[in-house]
């Protein structure tokens, strides 16, 4: 067909979405525009669109969530997909059935998407091989979570208008975290500087061959920049020895009003993946309602808004992808 | 059976060349090397163009009897080594129940001749159940017929117990096998610790805790004047540790697998738990070592560390999958590649797998072809070119990395004990 | 591989059928304050803003001007070898008691103004909706009609109608184009 007639171009051809490593810059984008499309649904007074009509999602939750696993079950939703969720202490994995034996089983009843989490990295790559229904990773491991990053992103462009020359940092447990590995990805390939920042346990050297500073000072971080994505720390390590005490990480890398006040830019946008230990790594009042004296702002609750509208972009293409026939109008 | 190889190109480690030689075998012996024999024979196999070598000696594999049959057992196990051109397997004592006693020892040793097919030679444990806490009867355990002790898969941590055990072990004439692995260290480990392991988001097991290990090890050797033997080398500065040793005079030899000389930590690629293996694929600059150390003598043989695994333990997400990769079909024509790429030297390639291991193991009567050594004779054509796919695969597991590779190079026949179990690239029992 | 046919509408035919369509519109709607105008992206979309504005030369009002994205309603998504590009439907008025003028360039199977139909709906319980197009080119295949049509062209499958709009193609035009290879579409 002419191109003019059709006015659309291949972006995203792509049966699933395991990770942001392996995404070229031109697919992010899409995707994050696409999103911005998908944001007025949530507007409306009927908030549906039948575009995944007929479409079942399986949630596959190995791990526990909340939040993930309630937004895109509710971006499916919306999308008018029917929805299936499959959370590990109710199930046969219990008894002792292994990923591929669940996999399979789900996808005997006919399956369109998986979306999975799960605590072994490279599990939705391997689920992506034992099935046919196209594969969504919402978290495997300490390796990636594309959507979590995805999301991020999306807030930093409605806020700053965009992402290349910022000065983007994380802050917290970043060996351990999958929402660092792939905001380190995604905001490398659309141009913004990396600073990670944490306890040198946490901060592997290594991670400069990935491209990103690291910096064990959260003082000259803030200094630094415009964005500040705030990792959850987990109680767990202590017991691994990684950090001392939870005390002695507020007092270091915890995000308060006194370390902002005096050190942080003005506009800094901050982040966090959630849920998060309030007053931990991020305080309570900050949290809540950022700190006006230097217009900082805190984004939680918005990442959140816009979570819906980025898994509902994605869900949109992995069911569209890998479509076959030539179009009809 | 008395067979005569006719006009191959015959291993000669003394003039380190090759030469072509008639062999005659009789009654399990190399009986004549001569430029031509015409003796009345019941099998005559021409070796024209193809070499002829000492059957493989691997100082290190696994065949899972008794415990997982499943997997492997000593009559698939056999079959697999033979494809290889391996004539001598040293199975480890991991199994389920462990050789860790000389009842065990001689129940190896005797279905090893139930078998009948290749020598299978049994190492056993350093310590009980290789729990690291107390010595095993070793002894014993060599009158019953152990070539060395090892507690594969574990490393001996109480250093005054490793101590004790090369001491005891110096009266035996035997070698105390090491696995190298400082275990805190690799807890929970996936794969080598380094910029991969953060990309993949996988588990990291420093080359350190190899090198840690290794260092004592040393250390103790010598203090005790035992031989050790390290076995599965992995890593660059665990070469050079050794090497000094040996500089110094430590009676420590070494071997590594085949996977360190070709493969490198990334072909772990997108999850392949075929590409997990204990101690992991390292990097590219610890490969290169391995190579030249090889090449240059330090490390003296190569072992396949023949790990099978059933499919419910490797088909399944990275951190679930066992550790382990078969290896005695493919060991021999991987080293191979490294001669075609002129990165070592043939004879040097075909003595580490059989003179050296021969020698450090104490076993006089193979890894030569020599008038008066067993009959283990492997004939090897270095011209036809073949792909390793699965219906290739011999072992009764399926855990390569080399699925679909193209060799070029095959062993083609081979007699072991004086048997000819393997004739133009099949086995002998398929014909009856 | 694909040929111009036929010019259709110049410029100057099409801004007087747009202003046609317009006069029609007025002409048959007793209370405009009850209008509004709703164009179909993309190309819809610039029609409906011509009619709206020569709607405000003639009779001095501005009708509420809305945008619809048809991408999400349509039923053959995955039938599609490339993924459309979904531009974002703006609907900032509400649709209740409201009499919405939808406004598309051709008129053909009639499943774009289905799921036009559908997706106004969803915002809300408009009182009437009226469809005006520039073209109908034939062969519905759902019992949709055009209440204001600009032109009836008579067309084969293997033919398409293209409406060009200065602002994206550079000049307003209507054209007829053939396919002229095997790669003929079907519907």
């Amino acid at each position: 067909m002419p191109e003019s007639l059709l006015d659309k171009q291949v972006k995203w051809s792509r049966k699933h979405l395991l990770g942001l490593q392996e995404l070229e810059k031109e697919e992010i984008e899409y995707i994050l525009e696409l999103a911005q499309a998908f944001k007025e649904i949530s507007t409306r007074p009927i908030k549906k669109v039948p575009a995944l009509r007929g479409k079942t999602v399986v949630l596959l939750f190995f791990e526990p969530s909340t939040r993930t696993k309630m937004s895109f079950e509710l971006a499916a939703k919306r999308l008018s997909a029917d929805t299936v969720s499959f959370a590990v202490s109710t199930s046969s994995v219990q008894k002792g059935e292994n990923l591929k034996d669940t996999a399979r089983n789900i996808e005997a009843m006919s399956v369109d998407i998986i979306v999975i989490r799960h605590s072994a990295s490279g599990a939705p790559h391997y689920l992506s091989r034992c099935v046919s229904a196209g594969v969504i990773n919402a978290g495997d491991g300490i390796h990636e979570h594309p959507t979590q990053a995805l999301l991020d992103m999306f807030t930093i462009l409605e806020n700053k208008g965009r992402i290349e020359g910022l000065k983007v940092g994380i802050v917290g447990d970043i060996v351990h975290s999958r929402v660092a590995r792939s905001n380190i990805y995604g905001l490398k390939k659309l141009g913004a500087e990396v600073i990670l920042c944490g306890p040198s346990t946490m901060l592997l050297s290594e991670f400069q061959n990935l491209g990103v500073k690291i910096c064990y000072d959260l003082k000259e971080v803030l200094a630094e920049v415009d964005v500040l994505n705030v990792l959850r720390i987990q109680r767990e390590r202590i017991n691994e020895n990684l950090l001392p005490s939870i005390a002695e990480y507020r007092e270091f890398f915890g995000i308060d009003r006194k370390k902002l006040l005096k050190y942080a830019r003005p506009g800094l946008l901050i982040l966090h993946p959630g849920p998060v230990n309030r007053g931990i790594e991020l305080s309570t009042d900050i949290l809540d309602s950022g700190l006006e004296e230097k217009g900082i702002c805190s984004l939680v609750l918005n990442q959140v808004t816009n979570g819906l509208a980025v898994r509902m972009a994605v869900l949109y293409l992995i069911a569209g992808a890998g479509g076959k026939i030539e179009d009809s109008n | 059976m008395r067979i005569v190889i006719k006009g191959g190109n015959v291993a000669d480690f003394k003039n380190w060349d090759f030469k072509p030689k008639d062999i005659l075998v009789s009654d399990g012996i190399i009986t004549k090397i001569a430029d031509n024999i015409s003796d009345k024979a019941d099998k005559i196999i021409s070796a024209e163009g193809l070499y002829v070598l000492p059957g493989f000696i691997d100082m290190h594999a696994h065949f899972l009897e008794p415990g997982r049959e499943d997997e492997e057992d000593f009559h698939s196990g056999s079959l697999s080594a033979i494809k290889g051109g391996f004539t001598t397997v040293c199975v480890m004592p991991n199994t389920q129940p462990a050789i860790d006693n000389p009842g065990m020892v001689r129940y190896i040793c005797k279905r090893s001749n139930e078998v009948n097919l290749i020598d299978i030679l049994p190492v056993g444990a350093i310590t009980k159940g290789r729990q690291g806490k107390e010595l095993t009867e070793m002894a014993r355990m060599r009158e019953a017929g152990c070539v060395g002790f090892s507690d594969d898969g574990n490393w001996v941590e109480d250093s005054l117990l490793m101590r004790r055990a090369l001491e005891y072990s110096l009266m035996l004439d035997t070698i105390i096998i090491q696995h190298c692995e400082d275990k805190s260290l690799t807890k929970n480990g996936e794969m080598n610790e380094g910029t991969y392991s953060v990309m993949l988001g996988l588990k990291g097991m420093p080359a350190t805790a190899e090198i840690v290990a290794i260092k004592r090890d040393l250390e103790l050797a010598e203090l005790s004047n035992a031989r050790l033997h390290i076995t599965h080398l992995s890593t660059k500065k665990g070469l050079e540790e050794i090497k000094t040793a040996k500089e110094r005079g430590l009676k420590v030899t070494v071997d590594t697998c085949p996977h360190y000389l070709i493969l490198n930590e990334q072909a772990i690629g997108s999850y392949n738990t075929n590409a997990k293996v204990n101690p992991p694929l390292r990097t590219e600059n610890d490969r290169k070592a391995l190579i030249s150390g090889l090449s240059s003598g330090i490390i003296d043989c190569i072992s396949t560390d023949h790990a099978p695994h059933s499919p419910e333990e490797k088909d399944c997400e990275f951190a679930s999958a066992e550790f382990g990769i078969i290896g005695l079909e493919t060991a021999f024509v991987i080293g191979w590649k490294l001669v075609m790429q002129e990165l070592i030297d043939p004879l040097r390639l075909i003595a580490s797998f059989s003179l050296n291991p021969a020698k450090i193991l104490g076993l006089n009567d193979r890894g030569e072809i020599k008038e008066g050594m067993r009959a283990d004779v492997v004939i090897f054509n270095p011209k036809v070119k073949w792909e390793y796919t699965s219906g290739e695969i011999i072992s009764r597991s399926r855990n390569t990395p080399f699925l679909g590779w193209q060799f070029e190079g095959r062993i083609r026949d081979v007699i072991a004990g004086g048997k000819l179990v393997m004739e133009n690239f099949k086995h002998k029992e398929e014909e009856t | 591989m694909v040929r111009e046919k036929a010019k259709l509408l110049d410029a100057n035919q099409m801004h007087r059928t747009l202003r046609r369509l317009s006069h029609e519109i007025i002409e048959r709607n007793k209370n405009l304050n009850e209008l509004a105008i709703v164009g179909i992206r993309t190309r819809g979309v610039y029609l409906a803003s011509r009619i709206r504005n020569n709607i405000k030369e003639i009779e001095g009002i501005e009708l509420p001007f809305g945008v619809l994205d048809i991408t999400l309603y349509r039923d053959d998504l995955t039938l599609i070898a490339e993924q459309p590009q979904v531009k974002g439907t703006e609907l900032n008025f509400d649709l209740n008691e409201k009499n919405i003028i939808l406004v598309d360039d051709v008129l053909f199977t009639g499943r774009t103004v289905r799921c036009a139909l559908d997706e106004l709906i969803d915002f809300g319980r408009p009182k009437a909706i009226q469809l005006a197009v520039l073209i109908d080119r034939g062969h519905r295949e759902l019992p949709i009609r055009a209440d204001y049509v600009g032109k009836n062209i008579p067309t084969s499958l293997d033919e398409f109608v293209e409406v060009r709009v200065k602002e994206i193609d550079g000049e307003d035009e209507v054209v007829l184009l053939e396919m002229t290879d095997a790669r003929k579409s079907s519907g």
